[in-house]
């Protein structure tokens, strides 16, 4: 079972990224799971969603409490909610953010954790450049695809066009390719980096 | 047909495929997706013959689900919660009746204070109402159950209610298989009201009855619900024929064969409790589980013959009853009378409070020790209950409750569970 952990703010799409993921992961004939964290919705408030994704049937219904992986479509987050609680040691985490680890203060918190598995995408300006509209939930899928490899890129563009049509469709899977981009360069540079 | 959808699509897209006539619709969560998803399919003609009624608040809903039906119409509503509440006198009506409406209700927690989140308030509240009442564990089970629901309510002539864990399920997206419209019809009749209101062949509903009748029309109601014991297992078993699935049914057991500990639920906490049940089992525990599918009518033999080779039962539910403990325990108790079983109830989940495997494994570790109380509230935060108890015996104007505690607990926002 692989457990991912969304956090974002209400109106950033935080519930429909989980159930996008999940239809990826079910059209690659897997189970999955979504649902959100229940809370009022009010925009700008913090909001979680969670995804399980399995090869056999998922019956657990608690909130996921020790993630494979979290996505956070909000780095303000950072300083209000505790989003890395429970967060497994070589867990996968992406940020929505244009800083590095370092950059956002994490450096210290995370020195023992993989380097590979810690990326940073800059999802809401990917968004602007391909939707023109700040929704960083749907490129963000597509840096989850490069990071965890749970999931294929093209699985998501899928989920995309089930979700959205036309023009919506088409700027979302260009943002998330190029999430995806990013996010397998910077693997690839932590990983390099760690070899040297 | 496999999709990865929305519960309360699912439960949408179930319900259009039993051909309701009449839907009357009135919002409230966490109900509202199911019949926003219908209201779509009458507008955009997918849903034909089919009217799509917008009334004023969910007594009216009720209101005109009973004249729909009565005057021959297949008829459906959904609610939640107060909403459920407030359509109580005409609940009892359309039962009284013997008006075979199909319910969904979003189980949701009973204000005050407001809640919108899940628990099993609202729909047991409703235990002696004379509908009949099934509960789903996963939205598989909860389309299914809608497609017996009909089937079931329209041959006995009683309305049913099919409840489903709101936010848990409603707004869960996981697999369901969608089953065809013509899997659906040959499984579900036309239908062919015991009573109808019709112009040429004119007749009164709703008779003043007085005391020389009521008790032997209102035992009628009761033998209909008995007779409901023999014909949901049947409907679930045509309906595995049919549909190759295991739907529905009065309860499931699960790894229940020499199980010493028995937990007993009703809906989708079920998932949550059969991993535990798994984990525990490995590790050498003889646990098992046993799901209550159809709370009304409770299936008392039936409960009897799974429990009584146990030596104890844990009965977790999602409702309390004020200044006694549980309902769901009660009725466990009674079908186990005459049984040697130690019987314990868990007061878990209200209000949305999420019941997770650690505190199960815990929970039912202290429960082989026949380490637990008579009634047990898992995971309640005592600190909290008794400053508020100690605030209230310092001061006579010690204000709001719920306030007060709201603050003792301090920035939710920031917490996960």
């Amino acid at each position: 079972m692989f457990q991912v952990r969304i956090h974002g703010r209400g109106g950033q799409g935080v519930v429909t990224a989980a159930e996008m993921l999940s239809v990826a992961a079910f059209d690659e004939g897997r189970h999955a799971q979504a649902f959100p964290s229940f809370g009022s919705e009010r925009t700008g408030a913090p909001v979680v969603a969670f995804c399980r994704i399995d090869d056999r049937e998922i019956r657990s219904r608690e909130p996921i409490m020790e993630p494979d992986a979290l996505i956070v479509q909000d780095a303000t987050l950072l300083h209000q909610v505790d989003v890395f609680a429970g967060l497994k040691s070589d867990g996968y985490v992406l940020i929505n953010t244009g800083k590095t680890f370092a950059e956002l203060g994490l450096a210290e918190f995370f020195a023992q954790h993989r380097a590979d598995r810690l990326c940073t995408v800059p999802a809401t300006e990917l968004a602007l450049k391909h939707l023109g509209r700040p929704l960083p939930n749907v490129p963000l899928l597509g840096g989850f695809a490069a990071i965890s490899s749970t999931l294929k890129l093209e699985s998501v563009h899928k989920a995309i066009r089930e979700r959205f049509s036309g023009k919506l469709a088409e700027g979302n899977c260009a943002a998330a390719s190029e999430a995806y981009a990013v996010v397998k360069k910077e693997m690839e540079e932590a990983r390099h980096a760690q070899a040297d | 047909m496999l999709k990865q959808i929305e519960g309360s699509r699912a439960v949408a897209e179930a319900v259009a495929l039993c051909r309701p006539e009449v839907i009357c619709a009135y919002p409230i969560s966490p109900q509202t997706h199911i019949v926003e998803a219908l209201g779509e399919m009458v507008k955009s003609g997918a849903l034909s013959p089919c009217e799509f009624i917008n009334v004023e608040s969910e007594f009216a809903a009720m209101s005109v689900a009973i004249g729909a039906s009565a005057g021959g119409a297949r008829s459906y509503t959904a609610t939640a919660s107060q909403g459920l509440l407030f359509m109580v006198e005409a609940v009892y009506n359309a039962s009284g009746l013997g008006l075979p409406i199909v319910m969904t209700v979003a189980n949701r927690a009973l204000g005050a204070p407001i809640n919108i989140w899940n628990d099993h308030s609202d729909s047991v509240s409703q235990r002696d109402s004379g509908w009949i009442q099934l509960f789903a564990e996963t939205n598989q089970e909860a389309l299914d159950l809608h497609i017996q629901a009909f089937r079931l309510a329209e041959e006995l002539s009683l309305p049913v209610m099919v409840c489903m864990d709101g936010f848990i399920l409603t707004h869960a997206y996981e697999r369901v298989d969608m089953p065809t419209q013509e899997q659906v019809d040959a499984y579900l009749p036309p239908f062919e009201p015991r009573q109808v209101l019709d112009p040429d062949d004119p007749v009164s509903i709703g008779a003043m009855v007085g005391p020389e009748a009521f008790m032997e029309v209102r035992y009628l109601a009761h033998a209909k619900q008995i007779e409901a014991l023999q014909r949901i297992p049947v409907l679930a078993e045509e309906f595995k024929r049919q549909f190759g699935r295991d739907s529905g049914g009065l309860l499931h057991t699960y790894r229940c064969e020499g199980a010493d500990t028995i937990a007993v639920a009703m809906g989708s906490v079920l998932g949550t409790i059969k991993d535990v049940v798994d984990e525990m089992r490995e590790a050498g525990h003889k646990i098992g589980v046993l799901g209550i599918t159809s709370f009304r009518p409770f299936p008392l033999a039936a409960v009897r013959m799974a429990l009584r080779q146990a030596k104890r039962v844990v009965v977790l539910e999602k409702t309390l009853a004020v200044g006694k403990g549980g309902v769901l325990a009660t009725d466990v108790r009674m079908a186990l009378a005459v049984e040697p079983v130690e019987v314990y109830t868990v007061i878990a989940g209200l209000g949305g409070r999420p019941i997770t495997k650690r505190s199960l494994h815990a929970l039912f570790r202290k429960a082989e020790k026949d380490d637990l109380d008579p009634v047990t509230f898992l995971d309640l935060n005592r600190t909290l209950v008794d400053k508020q108890l100690q605030r209230e015996k310092e001061k006579r104007r010690s204000g709001p409750a719920a306030e007060a505690m709201l603050r003792d607990v301090g920035a939710v926002a920031a917490r996960l569970v």
